[in-house]
C-alpha cells in the first residue's frame, strides 16, 4: 500500500483544497497519471500519482481543505518500492469526511456519459449552464471548473461573476507575497551580471526561421532557456535546493520558466530535463506550458520540480532584471530586453544585439565567483547557437 | 474573402489569445503590443492562427509590417489578392 498525500506545490503552501477526484476506488492508476485536482492559493493544479497501482480508498472529500502531507488516498501499489515521497508527516483526514470521500466522486467514462468534475457540475447546476456545448479541457475531454466559468463569461447578457476572479487574483498575490517575503527574509542574495552579445544567436535564429514554416519557428527565449540549462553542467551547484542547513544538488535539470498570467501574477513551472531537449522539443514544451499555465492547467510535478528559475522580460521589458530566488531553489537567472548596443569588435565600433543576463544566488549555497563562471558559460553557449 | 471577413478572423484569433480583452475596442491604428500584453510566444501563436485560418504563412522578415490592426489587415489583403504587401508600419 502507498499513501497518496497532499503535495507541496509552492514555497509557502500550507494547505490545499481538493477540487476533484479523477479516479475512484478500484480504478487503475499509472505513475504520472493525473488523479486529482487541487486548488493551491495560486491555481488549480492537476495532481499526478507518484506510483502505479489500484486506488484502494479515497480519504478526503472534494471541497475539503487539508494540510500538506495529509493522506488523500491509499493506493495498492504494484511495487512496494514505489512508495509515496515523504512530504511531511501524514495527517489523518477528519473522520466525518470519510463517509463522503468514500462515495464515487467522479462518474466513469461510460459511453455517452458526460465527463465533468464535481465542482464544475455544481457550478453549472447553480448557474444553469448548458453543458452540451462545452468542450472540456481536462483529461479525456473532461469539463473543468474553468470551462464552465468561460462558458458563463461567454453567455450573452450573463452577469459578470466579480468575486471569483478578484478572489483568485488576490489569492495569487498573497501566495506570491508569502513566497517572496520568505525569500527576501531567509535567503542572503548576491547578484552578478553580464551583457551578452546576442548577434550571432539572433542571426542564426533568423536564418533558421527563414527555412521554417510559421508553426515550426523558434523564439529566442528558447535559446536562452537551453543555454541556461546546459550551463548548469559546468556549474552544477546552482542546480540545487537549500535544505535547512545544507545544499542538496539535483541530478536532473528542470528549469522553471517564469510565465506572466493574464490579469496579473506569475508562475514558474518546470520543463523537465531541459538540458536533454532539442530546441524543437523545448519550443513545443514551452508553448504547451505557457498555454496550460494561462488556462490554469498545470501539473503537480511541473509546480513542484523546478531546480532553478529563468525569467525573461522579453522584447518589451526593462534592460535588466534582478529577481528574488524562489525557495528552496538557490539560484535565479534573469534576462532583460534584447537591445542594440554599441560595442568594440576587433578594434572597430559596431552595433550589436545584446541582453543583460543576471544571476541571483543564495550566498548560503554559492558564492559570486561561481555565479560569474555560470554566466560566462551561458554567454559562451550563446555564441554557438547551432550547438544548443 | 472580403476585408470585413479578414478583419473578423484577425480579431477572432486575437480574442483567443487574449480572452480578457474586448478586441472590438482595440484601436486599429495603434500598435497592438501597446494595447495587448502580447509576448513573443503570443505573437507567434497569432501568426500560426493567421496561417491556419487564412492560409498566409508570414515570413519573419515581414514581422515589422504587422504593428497595428490596420497594417495587419492591409498586409493580409495584399497577400490574399496577390498584390504587393502594404507599406512597413
Amino acid at each position: 500500500m502507498a499513501d497518496f498525500r497532499m503535495p507541496v506545490l509552492g514555497a509557502d503552501m500550507k494547505t490545499g483544497e481538493l477540487v476533484a477526484w479523477l479516479k475512484k476506488p478500484g480504478d487503475t492508476v499509472q505513475k504520472g497519471e493525473v488523479i486529482a485536482e487541487v486548488d493551491t492559493e495560486k491555481a488549480v493544479v492537476e495532481i499526478e500519482s507518484m506510483f502505479s497501482g489500484v486506488v484502494e480508498r479515497l480519504l478526503v472529500a472534494t471541497g475539503d481543505k487539508v494540510p500538506v502531507g495529509t493522506v488523500l488516498a491509499v493506493i495498492r501499489s504494484e511495487s512496494t518500492e514505489e512508495g509515496a515521497p515523504s512530504v511531511g508527516p501524514a495527517v489523518a483526514p477528519p473522520p466525518e469526511r470519510l463517509a463522503r470521500a468514500a462515495r464515487p466522486a467522479t462518474p466513469a467514462s461510460a459511453a455517452g456519459r458526460l465527463r465533468i468534475s464535481p465542482v464544475a457540475q455544481k457550478l453549472a447546476d447553480e448557474k444553469g449552464v448548458d453543458l452540451s456545448g462545452i468542450l472540456g479541457s481536462g483529461p479525456g475531454g473532461r469539463i473543468m471548473v474553468h470551462d464552465v466559468e468561460e462558458a458563463l463569461a461567454r453567455a450573452p447578457g450573463a452577469p459578470a461573476p466579480p468575486t471569483a476572479p478578484i478572489d483568485r487574483a488576490l489569492r495569487m498575490r498573497q501566495a506570491i507575497a508569502g513566497a517572496m517575503s520568505r525569500s527576501h527574509r531567509e535567503i542572503p542574495h548576491f547578484y552578478v551580471e553580464s551583457v551578452i552579445d546576442m548577434s550571432r544567436a539572433i542571426a542564426w535564429l533568423t536564418e533558421e526561421n527563414a527555412r521554417r514554416t510559421v508553426a515550426r519557428r523558434l523564439i529566442y527565449g528558447v535559446l536562452i532557456v537551453k543555454a541556461a540549462a546546459l550551463a548548469l553542467k559546468k556549474v552544477p551547484e546552482l542546480n540545487a535546493v537549500w535544505s535547512g542547513d545544507h545544499v542538496d544538488l539535483k541530478p536532473d535539470i528542470h528549469v522553471g520558466v517564469a510565465i506572466a498570467l493574464p490579469g496579473g501574477g506569475l508562475v514558474a513551472p518546470a520543463i523537465h530535463n531541459t538540458d536533454a531537449l532539442s530546441l524543437d522539443e523545448l519550443m513545443t514544451q514551452l508553448r504547451d506550458l505557457v498555454r496550460r499555465a494561462r488556462a490554469g492547467r498545470l501539473r503537480s510535478s511541473e509546480v513542484a520540480d523546478p531546480t532553478i528559475t529563468v525569467t525573461s522580460l522579453g522584447e518589451e521589458g526593462a534592460e535588466s532584471v534582478f529577481g528574488l530566488i524562489y525557495p528552496p531553489q538557490v539560484a535565479l537567472v534573469g534576462f532583460g530586453r534584447l537591445t542594440e548596443r554599441p560595442a568594440v569588435v576587433e578594434g572597430r565600433l559596431e552595433v550589436r544585439k545584446a541582453i543583460h543576463a543576471s544571476l541571483a544566488g543564495d550566498h548560503r549555497a554559492l558564492d559570486g565567483y561561481r555565479g560569474s563562471v555560470y554566466l560566462a558559460e551561458v554567454e559562451h553557449l550563446l555564441q554557438e547557437p547551432e550547438s544548443l | 474573402m472580403n476585408d470585413s471577413e479578414t478583419s473578423g478572423k484577425v480579431l477572432a484569433i486575437l480574442a483567443e489569445l487574449a480572452p480578457e480583452v474586448d478586441v472590438h475596442a482595440l484601436k486599429p491604428d495603434v500598435r497592438l503590443r501597446d494595447q495587448l500584453d502580447l509576448d513573443s510566444m503570443d505573437f507567434l501563436n497569432f501568426l500560426i492562427g493567421i496561417d491556419e485560418q487564412l492560409g498566409v504563412d508570414i515570413p519573419e522578415a515581414d514581422y515589422p509590417k504587422l504593428g497595428t490592426l490596420d497594417s495587419i489587415c492591409d498586409y493580409l489583403k495584399a497577400k490574399l489578392t496577390g498584390s504587393p504587401a502594404g507599406p512597413p508600419s
